[in-house]
């Protein structure tokens, strides 16, 4: 009898609890432990040609976004039509493709016109690690040396490129020159 | 003016929903039947004050008065009135008014359609009706009042986004919002059962097509945002295993288990604890999925604009649900009893392997949603799950329930014979592996999962026919007549039910393994292939919506020569969010398969990049949603659940009970 009430009961207080420090956890403005470090370095294979090795040095030298995404990840999708918005506005964006296939991946950008300049292949999740992905999509914006200066947990919108991806990119832009 | 109208109805409505949630309990308590009846006159006026609250808010949009925040943020003055109208529930604080009405009107239609239960038993639910009601109104009122001001006020509103201007976006969220408080009717019940301390066939009877409805308006809720993503993403994918549309899976899986559950507690008095458990399941998951929805704490392409406070608000109410009703059940409980027994073969055993199939296959999605969120908050590790994980853990789950489905309605209630069985259903099942087999190869490629599938679901049909066959072939000797009065409605809707499934699971493995994909380049007068279509892209003109400018191309479509149609996918522009275009698919719908096409970027000076599909039999996945719900309609309008009948002996004279069962039996 005991038990016909003590495992929902536990299990109630489980999800609630989980939910409760979830709400606590606000992932999208939780400021990265990276923000104002250098990108960490990694070294991937590129998404287009196995034989081209792709690390943080591929990234550096201009402001720039670092987009993650996945040809499974549905946000992705809501998202490119921003990036590639972005990129007709002559921003540079390289990405990291998260966990997928190559198959998927290039599929994928084949679909719609590819945003990217570069893509590293990351289909263990390595990079993402180093760079601290918590899940797809992810945007971070590194300015010329390769510090990173911003970033964003979750796909992007109209609201969200207006008033804060372009004003952060434009006073990069600004710095530099 | 208009607007602090409203603001007020909806205070007023409040307080009626928490006078509704004290007295009838008080007069149910202490055996007042004044204070009983007040329940069905509280529900009334509830309801007329959330129309009336409703209505104004209505009223705000089709005037556009932006002085309403919510209005300047989901309206504009050139949006199409009909989207004015139905922009009232595309955000959140609209949404959530919608909710309320609608929870209203359920409670309203238990005060009207449950006249001959015991007054107890009306007043009982009424009051936990209130009670809900008085959560979500106050959520409403304190965190997500739809009315409040914003002066000055612009002079344009935002415009409703325009993925949401859709006929699809139209019917979606009023049938899923159905379907959810639909659920709280079904716990209402449980709960006032509880309450009363009598958990008994009559009480599974009075549940059952309450149940039975709101799984269907869920079943056509969910349907429709699945046909919806389908043709309005512009990707042709049906599901994404995105967080909110598993919010609303969830409460589908565990209301499917729960309609089983409950057949067997109406039948056989069996599986009593188990149905209060999973109307306390399929109720909390309700919430739980506003508040995946609306508190922001997963990141999900349809995900309201959110707030931290809402978030506490709904865990507060999901807590204090679930708390509330286990402690409830624990006070309960030991009054339950248990039902008559059964042996390992019997319907019974077989809707309890079900039952534990689609909890499992239910508990897999949750984990699946949630397990990010789990490791991010102990700080174990970063991960995303995505399809790959449901896909592999789903399928085979649902590969026995499927099995079942067709088995289990053959199989006699308490104790079955597995000889009888292997009797009746072996040249069904040699028929279901050959066709199985033999459908794939006729599509032109072969593929054991495919098969299997395919396999399954003739399996589902086929036994369904035949025992529709059989009942109607021991009538022989009345005529037809008889023949098909021995299709009674609940019989009838059950095997509608599972065809339709069927269905659904043979439009899933055919668009899975054969549906064609192809990206191309095509300027006009160029033509690609998809399949044994010819696609030729006669012109691309600009046109002029009423809130958009596109590109719309237009499309020949051929098949050896013969000209099946002309597609024209466009490319919009809306005005409110110029620079980001958004693609509006243009299909071709047969019941062997649809084409779709959708327009993207513009390349070179004068070409385009298309995506083609071929998309064999998506057209069984939507019939196959429309039947289960008809099926389930058919069910719950059985006569058997009108009769008005004796108030207090139903129970005793239902169910068949055993000796030792008699003793258990409380009431």
């Amino acid at each position: 009898m005991l038990k016909r009430i003590f495992i929902p009961l536990t299990g109630a207080l489980m999800v609630l609890g989980l939910l409760y420090v979830g709400l606590g956890l606000d992932s999208r403005s939780l400021p990265s432990p990276l923000v104002g470090k250098p990108a960490p370095a990694f070294e991937l294979e590129s998404l287009e040609d196995p034989e081209r090795m792709i690390t943080e040095a591929d990234f550096i030298g201009e402001v720039a976004l670092v987009n993650v995404w996945a040809s499974w990840c549905s946000s992705c999708r809501s998202e490119k039509p921003y990036l590639m918005a972005l990129a007709r506005q002559g921003v540079t964006i390289h990405a990291f493709n998260y966990r997928d296939t190559r198959e998927d991946a290039t599929h994928y950008l084949a679909a719609d016109m590819n945003p990217y300049d570069t893509i590293a292949f990351d289909p263990q999740g390595d990079a993402g690690m180093e760079w601290g992905v918590y899940a797809t999509p992810e945007t971070y914006v590194l300015d010329a040396e390769g510090i990173i200066r911003y970033k964003h947990i979750g796909p992007l919108d109209a609201q969200l490129v207006r008033e804060e991806i372009l004003p952060v990119l434009e006073k990069l832009e600004a710095e530099q020159s | 003016m208009i607007a602090e109208l409203g603001n007020f109805a909806l205070i007023l409505a409040l307080c009626l929903a928490a006078t509704q949630a004290v007295l009838p309990l008080v007069g149910a308590g202490i055996g007042n039947e004044r204070l009983m009846r007040t329940g069905r006159s509280l529900a009334v006026g509830q309801f007329v004050f959330l129309v009336a609250s409703y209505a104004a808010l209505t009223w705000a949009f089709v005037v556009s008065d932006f002085s309403v925040e919510y209005v300047a943020l989901n309206s504009n003055v050139a949006l199409p009135t009909h989207y004015k109208v139905t922009a009232v529930w595309g955000g959140h604080e609209g949404s959530l008014l919608l909710w309320v009405m609608v929870l209203a009107a359920w409670s309203v239609a238990v005060a009207i359609f449950s006249k001959p239960l015991p007054r107890e038993m009306v007043a009982r639910v009424l009051a936990v009706l209130g009670m809900v009601s008085v959560g979500f109104l106050a959520f409403t009122v304190l965190t997500s009042n739809p009315f409040d001001r914003l002066i000055p006020a612009p002079a344009d509103g935002v415009d409703l986004n325009p993925l949401l201007q859709d006929p699809g976006m139209i019917i979606h969220p009023p049938l899923l919002y159905m379907g959810y408080v639909g659920m709280a009717v079904v716990f209402a019940f449980a709960m006032a059962a509880l309450i009363g301390g009598r958990l008994d066939a009559a009480w599974a009877r009075w549940s059952r097509p309450w149940t039975t409805v709101a799984w269907c308006f869920l079943t056509l809720g969910v349907g429709v945002g699945s046909w919806w993503a389908y043709y309005e993403l512009g990707w042709g994918g049906w599901w994404f295993w995105d967080p909110v549309e598993n919010a609303s899976f969830m409460p589908w899986l565990a209301a499917t288990a729960l309609l089983h559950c409950l057949a067997v507690t109406e039948k056989r008095g069996g599986f009593k604890v188990w149905t209060v458990m999973l109307a306390i399941v399929t109720f909390a998951l309700t919430i739980l999925g506003a508040f995946i929805v609306r508190s922001g704490v997963i990141t999900s392409v349809h995900a309201f604009a959110t707030d931290p406070d809402r978030g506490v608000f709904l865990l507060a109410m999901l807590g204090a649900t679930l708390l509330g009703s286990l402690a409830l059940y624990a006070w309960r409980a030991p009054k339950v009893g248990l039902g008559g027994g059964f042996g390992w073969y019997s319907r019974e055993s077989l809707l309890l392997g079900n039952n534990v199939l689609l909890v499992v296959s239910c508990a897999a999605v949750f984990i699946g949603t949630l397990y990010p969120l789990a490791l991010d908050a102990f700080s174990l590790s970063k991960i995303s799950v995505g399809p790959p994980f449901f896909d592999a853990v789903f399928m085979p789950l649902m590969m026995p329930m499927l099995f079942l489905v067709g088995m289990a309605p053959r199989v006699a209630w308490k104790q079955g014979n597995p000889q009888e069985t292997y009797r009746e259903l072996r040249w069904v099942f040699v028929v279901s592996v050959l066709l199985g087999i033999a459908w794939p190869l006729a599509m032109g490629a072969w593929n054991p999962l495919t098969a299997l599938g395919l396999g399954l679901a003739i399996w589902i049909l086929l036994t369904a026919a035949t025992d529709l066959r059989n009942r109607m072939m021991r009538r022989r000797s009345q005529g037809l007549g008889g023949m098909l009065r021995a299709l009674r409605p609940s019989f009838l809707g059950m095997h509608l039910a599972h065809a339709g499934l069927a269905l659904v699971v043979i439009a899933i493995s055919m668009v899975n393994t054969y549906e064609i994909e192809r990206d191309v380049r095509l300027a006009p007068g160029e033509t690609a292939t998809a399949g044994k279509y010819a696609f030729t892209l006669a012109s691309v003109s600009k046109v002029r919506g009423p809130n958009f400018d596109a590109d719309q191309a237009s499309i020949v479509v051929t098949r050896n020569g013969t000209q099946v149609t002309t597609l024209t996918p466009q490319r919009r522009d809306y005005d409110s969010q110029t620079g980001m275009p958004m693609t509006q698919a243009s299909l071709h719908r047969r019941p062997s398969r649809d084409l779709y096409v959708s327009l993207g970027e513009p390349v070179g000076s004068d070409a385009w990049l298309v995506r083609l599909y071929y998309k064999p039999y998506m057209f069984w996945m939507w019939t196959g949603g429309l039947l289960m719900a008809f099926g389930g309609f058919l069910a719950a309008a059985d006569r058997r659940y009108r009769l008005a009948r004796d108030r207090s002996t139903v129970s005793q004279t239902d169910i068949p009970i055993s000796g030792r069962d008699v003793r258990q039996e409380v009431s």
